[in-house]
């Protein structure tokens, strides 16, 4: 019971900070104080209290795109597992739905964007369902593996299954999930080197400028859906990366939080090294990554 | 006719009687602007003088070897287009259409360029009513047909929030068929203004024609109003201006390197880059107390000097910024990813870049060496001579490559002048404009090429006051850049070229 609680808290409280912990590294890669740790809760606070501006030509397609990927993101968000702790939900086969709910959350964003009708979010919903199609099966790929190793089919059993003598028995597959895992993890909550989150040219923003038509507490509620999806694939990410289990239920939990801390660095530190890649060059990373998932299957299966 | 005795020639800053310049039948003068320009001469300016029958027809040429040529024609009617044979007339034709109301035959794409009226008022080359609203950026635009093009419409609001202008795509997904740029949405009317000037007010706003080149066009309005009056600036106040005019070149070259790295989402020097730019628009505040140089240049020197201490605190400020400008823009070539985004990205061809005329930085970036400083030499630049810096990719890299050459060809040049400053008066008095004469003035901004020319009338005002700047140029090499390439790729390039909205508005 204090196990849900805990995971339902942290799971509705962390997500804001990784963009905050994500931009004070950029800051201090490039030499500026940066913004407060915490000013994406208060960017959020100040949306909610805002009013909205709906336009004329779009319908309630529009109205519903934030709501649904919010709802779905946050449903996807009770089945995986935080630290080493039974997530609320679990069946056999649920991370098919996982995935699918990712998915519906973005067909939904895409939809809504389409529905204004500006060329410009056309051209990103183009591009956003572009991506995903090939960022998607990395993810279903890296899944199936785990769930080979670990002979579960649920999530909760597939990511906690993941320790330091499963890293010792195949480690190399786990590290060519990782790399790819790693990969999608930047390319599907629009990171450098695939997409730029401070950017503000329409031309080059591939997720934000789904966004653009939103705005009040619907913004809110869909940059707040982004930094939940960044820790969800986090978390994931984290299970496959970096096994630390602990007898202490209680110092899991922190484990936990710090090594979502630290991953936030991580990825400050990769944008900050890193340029954009061409646009045209975005699809054949995200084929490297499925290659090696398809690698890592192969490794396990033979 | 040999091509030569059809124009007379001048140096830079000179003037000469308008009745000096030959005037010859329209087939003859545009015959020879074709010709000239197949020669290696170059327009530099081309405008009208609408008068009641008809237009005074002025062509500037700019040749090798210092010389500028001039000749003159005359048209009623309509003015047949020579862009067909010479693009690099195509804005220039346009632009006598809309500003002496009449029509040009044979144009490819006759448009208004500023949706502005013409400056007489009293003819349009479209025949629009005087009570008829012209609003910029109406009318038709370039199109690609067929289903799987789409129409890409960006601005006139700027996502950056900079300056407006409009920009059609034309795409086939990612890819641009065609990109069309229309701009006047800030046209104040700074030529209709001048005319029957100076007036009090002509300085200041020759200083705001564009607010990042304010010391490029100040200097040569300043050197309009010397060649007309014929008097030459103090050698300190030469100093001072070209000093100023390569602090405004660092500044803006140090702020677009920066820009250039963010575009490709590269943090760290486009921090670093920002913080430079403003030291090096402090430096220029130390000069003369605001840091975009307004105020400086003056007709008859500059309005401030310069005294031995200020000298050497500029020194030493200029000696701080060139390590750390050094240290950030090192970072951008270390980093593979950066350069991975500027290469091939935006390529305009040598071929495409000297028929359109680009000037400046773009020119330089597609292997072409074309510089005032070097080709027209004016004021310290008579007896300093900064290399010209040419990078000959043509892309984004290549656009880089120049900005940074030449940051380090410009430190290195005011370090030495600032070292051997010369005493004396920076003010002298600037004498009365002569009458009935024509002046031009050339000067290197940083974009390029800035040119201003002045007809002064038989009281010795300005009959005429013709600015080109040198985006008037460029904005089409932009367009090029674009052809063929990717959509995403348009910020960078755009950044890139870094031209002006309202130097090209007036």
């Amino acid at each position: 019971m204090i196990d849900l609680l805990i995971h339902l808290v942290l799971i509705i409280l962390i997500p804001p900070l990784l963009p905050g912990v994500i931009n004070r590294t950029k800051a201090a890669f490039a030499g500026r104080t940066g913004a407060p740790l915490l000013q994406p809760y208060y960017d959020l606070y100040r949306l909610l209290r805002k009013g909205t501006v709906f336009s004329r030509t779009t319908t309630w397609v529009f109205r519903a795109g934030p709501i649904v990927t919010l709802a779905a993101t946050l449903a996807a968000a009770l089945f995986i597992p935080l630290g080493n702790h039974a997530p609320p939900l679990s069946f056999n086969g649920d991370m098919i739905l996982f995935v699918y709910l990712l998915a519906l959350g973005r067909f939904f964003t895409t939809v809504a964007a389409l529905d204004t009708g500006s060329s410009f979010e056309g051209m990103g919903a183009a591009r956003e369902v572009t991506f995903s199609c090939l960022a998607e099966p990395v993810v279903l790929i890296t899944l199936l593996v785990l769930s080979r190793l670990s002979g579960s089919l649920s999530l909760a059993g597939i990511l906690t299954h993941s320790s330091t003598t499963l890293w010792l028995a195949s480690g190399a597959s786990l590290i060519l999930l990782v790399a790819g895992l790693f990969m999608v993890l930047l390319a599907e909550n629009c990171r450098i080197p695939f997409d730029d989150p401070t950017t503000h040219l329409e031309l080059t923003m591939i997720h934000e400028v789904l966004v653009l038509d939103h705005s009040g507490p619907a913004f809110g509620m869909i940059t707040y859906g982004a930094a939940l999806k960044l820790s969800i694939l986090s978390a994931l990410f984290l299970h496959v990366a970096l096994p630390l289990r602990n007898a202490d239920p209680y110092l899991d939990w922190l484990v936990f939080v710090i090594s979502m801390i630290l991953l936030a660095v991580a990825i400050g530190v990769v944008e900050s090294c890193m340029a954009r890649l061409r646009m045209t060059r975005v699809p054949q990373m995200l084929l490297a990554a499925c290659v090696m998932a398809a690698f890592a299957m192969i490794l396990v299966v033979r | 006719m040999s091509n030569d005795s059809m124009l007379n020639t001048l140096a830079n800053g000179e003037s000469i009687p308008v009745r000096d310049v030959p005037e010859t039948a329209l087939e003859v003068f545009l015959q020879g602007i074709v010709d000239l320009t197949g020669m290696g001469w170059r327009i530099a300016s081309y405008f009208g003088v609408p008068e009641r029958e008809g237009v005074d027809l002025w062509c500037i040429l700019a040749g090798s070897l210092g010389r500028l040529g001039v000749f003159r024609s005359w048209v009623e009617g309509r003015l047949p287009s020579i862009t067909p044979v010479c693009p690099e007339a195509h804005l220039f034709e346009r632009e006598i259409a809309e500003q002496c109301g009449i029509p040009v035959d044979d144009h490819p794409w006759f448009k208004p360029v500023r949706y502005q009226r013409s400056l007489d008022r009293a003819r349009d080359a479209w025949g629009r009513g005087n009570d008829e609203p012209i609003l910029p950026g109406v009318g038709d635009f370039y199109r690609v047909g067929g289903e799987e093009v789409h129409e890409v419409a960006v601005g006139p609001v700027h996502a950056g929030i900079i300056e407006p202008g409009h920009f059609r795509f034309q795409c086939h997904g990612e890819t641009v068929f065609h990109l069309e740029i229309a701009l006047g949405y800030q046209h104040r009317g700074i030529e209709r203004a001048l005319i029957n000037g100076p007036q009090a007010t002509s300085m200041a706003q020759m200083e705001t024609i564009a607010g990042d080149t304010t010391v490029g066009n100040a200097t040569a309005y300043a050197m309009i109003r010397e060649g007309l009056a014929g008097m030459t600036p103090s050698p300190q106040a030469e100093t001072i201006r070209a000093v100023a005019l390569e602090l405004e070149r660092l500044a803006n070259h140090c702020g677009d390197m920066g820009a250039l790295a963010g575009d490709v989402g590269f943090l760290p020097t486009m921090s670093f880059c920002g913080r430079i730019r403003g030291d090096f628009l402090n430096m220029t505040a130390l000069l003369c107390g605001s840091r975009f140089g307004r105020g400086l240049v003056r007709p008859g020197g500059t309005y401030f000097g310069c005294e031995p201490g200020q000298a050497a605190e500029l020194a030493r400020r200029l000696e701080e910024a060139r390590r750390d400008y050094g240290g950030a823009v090192e970072l951008l070539w270390d980093s593979p990813s950066v350069m991975a985004r500027f290469e091939k990205t935006g390529r305009v061809g040598s071929d495409d870049a000297l028929a359109l005329g680009l000037v400046g930085p773009a020119a330089r970036a597609c292997g072409i060496v074309r510089d005032v400083r070097h080709d027209h030499p004016f004021g310290l630049y008579r007896s300093f001579h900064p290399p010209v810096c040419v990078e000959p990719g043509g892309d984004v890299l290549a656009r880089a490559l120049v900005r940074w050459k030449e940051s380090q060809v410009s430190m290195e040049f005011s370090l030495d002048r600032l070292g051997s400053l010369p005493g004396g008066d920076s003010m002298s008095a600037c004498g009365k404009m002569g009458k009935g004469r024509l002046a031009v003035a050339l000067v290197e901004g940083w974009r390029g090429e800035v040119c201003h020319v002045a007809i002064t009338d038989g009281a010795g005002k300005f009959l005429r006051y013709k600015v080109t700047d040198p985006s008037f140029h460029n904005w089409s090499g932009l367009a090029m850049a674009l052809r063929g390439g990717q959509i995403s790729d348009f910020p960078v390039c755009n950044k890139s070229f870094n031209l002006s909205y309202c130097g090209f508005d007036l």
